[in-house]
């Protein structure tokens, strides 16, 4: 009897079982959902600005109008130094970065608590969704990507001192960085946020926090040297930097803080991942 | 060849607020585990040994070690009162919450009909809903573009399935997130009646679907409280009682342990000398109809007495009024009923009958409390004191049956009626024009 159930193991599709491991992720099941992924990406991209009358025009505004903002609070009254950069293309830059990772965090965070209604009926890999807000903000970023250059090329033209480097070459590689650190810390929060309901309140205002501990408003040659191995820990600011140095050739960034950088990024991403496939089994319990 | 096996199932809830404390809580169970110590907040390892009180603590156990195993092209029934773990069954075996403990081992897609328009955005329109619902089912791109044209010819609304989903009417809503559920053509199907309440014009389509689904020899996990509804349909069944597996076997069988546990003393009459408050004491109960005294199943058509027979011990200026109180075997309240005014009464024994009339109460099982209450008139609270001497509840069941015998009222067609009642009222039918 006993190795009758041994041998038949494999005779079943899927077995349902606790919450087993710490990494519990099925990434073949994953890939399945594939086709679910480009749907939630479709829903978010038609939804968003439907019935909106600037539609997406609004990716536009929003960057110009704070890169604006900026230009004037930190670029003429409080003289902050941009590197010697034109400070519009410096705010802009910081902007467009940050506003994917912003976004990118801010509704990955609310996963469980937006999709509650679904999740409560039937199953899918819940690191769809996540996966899928990480995708379609692509589509915001690339459009502001394509507005910065657009600014880029006008100051290149008139004569500012801006070159493109070589290392240019490596801004999918930024991307990829930028798109998995949303992602994890997303899942990391969202599977917090299930237990500790307060972190949903806090998300914003940490998100906002966060931006003047990353080098937006100012250049990271402005951190006192003392300062630079805690700031390090920032994943975000050696992303923000390698952003400026590549388009600019401007920066103070050190290998080993795009290093430092890589490695928290992967840590959160880890973090996030486990924490999330412990969370999805019994969420449903908790809400 | 089995097609799910469950093994030792266990589900346990956490009762009260969930996210009260838990951070403190939390900090404190980590520690103590850091240190290799026991748990302070863990009272689960000790209670899975041997668990015999599904409560403990703020912990609940809505599935106490079930196994089950469901053959391939079986229609099984779940049957249970509110609250025994049916539901809870079918959330884990949707795989929309984990088990405890315990494993269930599947063969083939399962899919229920609950999961109707999940994921429908209003904004999309019908075409791209199809696609959107069918990818939450699970269904890949190429396979629900090779089913398109049959969804849209199923649900009936090919004019309108560019048009954002929002404009549809309900019907027109419910029409179409049908038709993809229906195309799914999962190995496994779950039907929760329960769940499914409201619209009874798709609660026909889901049953209609299922016969076609049993034709066709797939497997179907079926919850309802319609007993002849599970009898006609089903031919296994499984009984939940408190969680656990009370009975399992023909569907008959189940059905009657059904109603055996409905009413915990399993009698249709009660005979006892011990509920008594000093002034008013049960003596026995009994359900009777047709002069017969003790059934169990009552005819539809037929009066349904509920006798009382109690002392009175002690003489008061009080009223004591004795009354009834109706169940279904759901635990849906049918109505509480009193005796009218009633003269104070000299002690010694008494009876106390109450009549149901004939064609009241729909088919189904039912459980009846009895309580006699005094009503304290002198009291200056306007609504007067009210003091319950006893009430025993759920002492009594029966079944109302239809004998199925045909008359004008049902044309000779013999069906199943909704409703807690089904009362023959008086029509008239003009010609007007």
């Amino acid at each position: 009897m006993q190795q009758a159930a041994g041998t038949d193991t494999a005779q079943w599709d899927f077995i349902i079982k606790p919450k087993t491991g710490w990494f519990d992720i099925d990434l073949k099941e994953l890939w399945r959902y594939r086709d679910l992924i480009t749907m939630f990406v479709m829903r978010d991209f038609v939804t968003v600005y439907k019935q909106t009358i600037l539609g997406p025009l609004w990716y536009i505004i929003q960057p110009l109008f704070t890169t604006v903002v900026f230009t004037i609070i930190f670029g003429k009254v409080a003289k902050i130094s941009t590197d010697s950069l034109p400070p519009f293309l410096f705010y802009l830059s910081g902007n467009v970065i940050w506003g994917y990772f912003a976004s990118t965090l801010s509704s990955t965070s609310n996963t469980f608590n937006n999709n509650a209604y679904i999740f409560g009926k039937v199953y899918f890999p819940r690191l769809t969704v996540p996966l899928a807000t990480v995708l379609v903000n692509f589509l915001q970023f690339f459009i502001q990507l394509f507005l910065f250059l657009g600014f880029y090329l006008y100051f290149h033209l008139h004569g500012a001192p801006v070159q493109p480097t070589r290392w240019l070459l490596l801004l999918p590689l930024l991307m990829v960085q930028m798109a998995l650190l949303s992602l994890g810390l997303g899942v990391l929060f969202s599977s917090m946020t299930t237990k500790y309901k307060d972190l949903r309140f806090a998300m914003s205002f940490l998100v906002q926090l966060w931006m003047y501990a990353t080098p937006v408003v100012y250049p990271l040659s402005q951190i006192p040297d003392w300062l630079l191995p805690w700031y390090a820990l920032n994943p975000m600011a050696a992303i923000v930097e390698s952003f400026r140095f590549m388009f600019f050739g401007v920066s103070s960034v050190q290998w080993s803080q795009i290093g430092i950088s890589w490695l928290v990024t992967v840590l959160l991403l880890f973090a996030g991942v486990m924490l999330f496939s412990r969370i999805e089994k019994t969420f449903m319990d908790t809400v | 060849m089995n097609v799910i096996q469950i093994e030792n199932l266990w589900k346990e809830y956490r009762l009260g607020v969930i996210s009260h404390g838990t951070l403190s809580r939390d900090l404190q169970s980590w520690w103590a585990r850091l240190r290799g110590k026991e748990d302070p907040n863990s009272k689960l390892q000790p209670m899975l040994a041997g668990q015999e009180k599904q409560i403990e603590g703020d912990h609940f156990w809505a599935l106490r070690d079930i196994n089950l195993e469901v053959k391939e092209g079986e229609m099984l029934g779940i049957i249970g009162r509110n609250g025994a773990g049916k539901s809870t069954l079918l959330k884990l075996l949707s795989r929309i919450t984990a088990p405890t403990k315990g494993q269930i081992k599947v063969k083939g897609r399962i899919a229920s009909l609950l999961e109707v328009g999940t994921g429908f955005h209003p904004e999309l329109t019908g075409r791209e809903n199809i696609f959107m619902n069918g990818a939450i089912l699970g269904m890949s791109k190429k396979e629900i573009k090779s089913k398109l044209d049959e969804i849209v010819d199923f649900s009936g609304i090919e004019q309108f399935i560019d048009t954002p989903v929002k404009r549809y009417s309900s019907g027109m809503y419910v029409r179409l997130a049908f038709a993809v559920a229906a195309h799914l053509e999962p190995e496994i199907l779950v039907i929760d009646e329960v769940l499914a309440v409201g619209d009874a014009d798709f609660q026909k389509k889901c049953i209609g679907k299922m016969g076609e689904v049993t034709q066709e020899g797939r497997t179907v996990l079926f919850v309802s409280h319609s007993m002849s509804m599970i009898s006609t349909l089903c031919e296994k069944g499984v009984l939940l009682i408190d969680g656990k597996v009370a009975k399992y076997g023909q569907i008959s069988d189940v059905v009657l342990a059904y109603y055996e546990s409905i009413s915990d003393t399993k009698r249709t009459s009660v005979q006892a000398e011990f509920f008594s408050d000093g002034s008013c004491r049960f003596v026995s109960a009994a359900i009777a109809s047709k002069n017969k005294i003790d059934t169990r199943e009552v005819d539809l058509g037929s009066e349904i007495k509920i006798i009382m027979i109690y002392d009175l011990l002690k003489e008061t200026e009080n009223l004591y009024i004795p009354n009834y109180h109706i169940f279904t075997a759901e635990g849906q309240y049918v109505c509480c009923v009193n005796s009218p005014r009633v003269k104070p009464m000299k002690l010694g024994r008494y009876r106390a009958q109450c009549v149901i009339p004939p064609f009241l109460l729909n088919e189904g099982a039912y459980t009846v409390g009895v309580a006699v209450t005094s009503l304290d008139l002198y009291c200056s609270d306007l609504r007067g004191q009210q003091t319950v001497h006893f009430y025993e509840k759920d002492i009594l069941s029966f079944n109302v049956v239809d004998s199925k015998i045909p008359d004008d009222w049902n044309y000779g067609v013999i069906m199943t009626v909704p409703g807690v009642v089904r009362p023959r009222l008086s029509w008239t039918i003009e010609k007007t024009a």
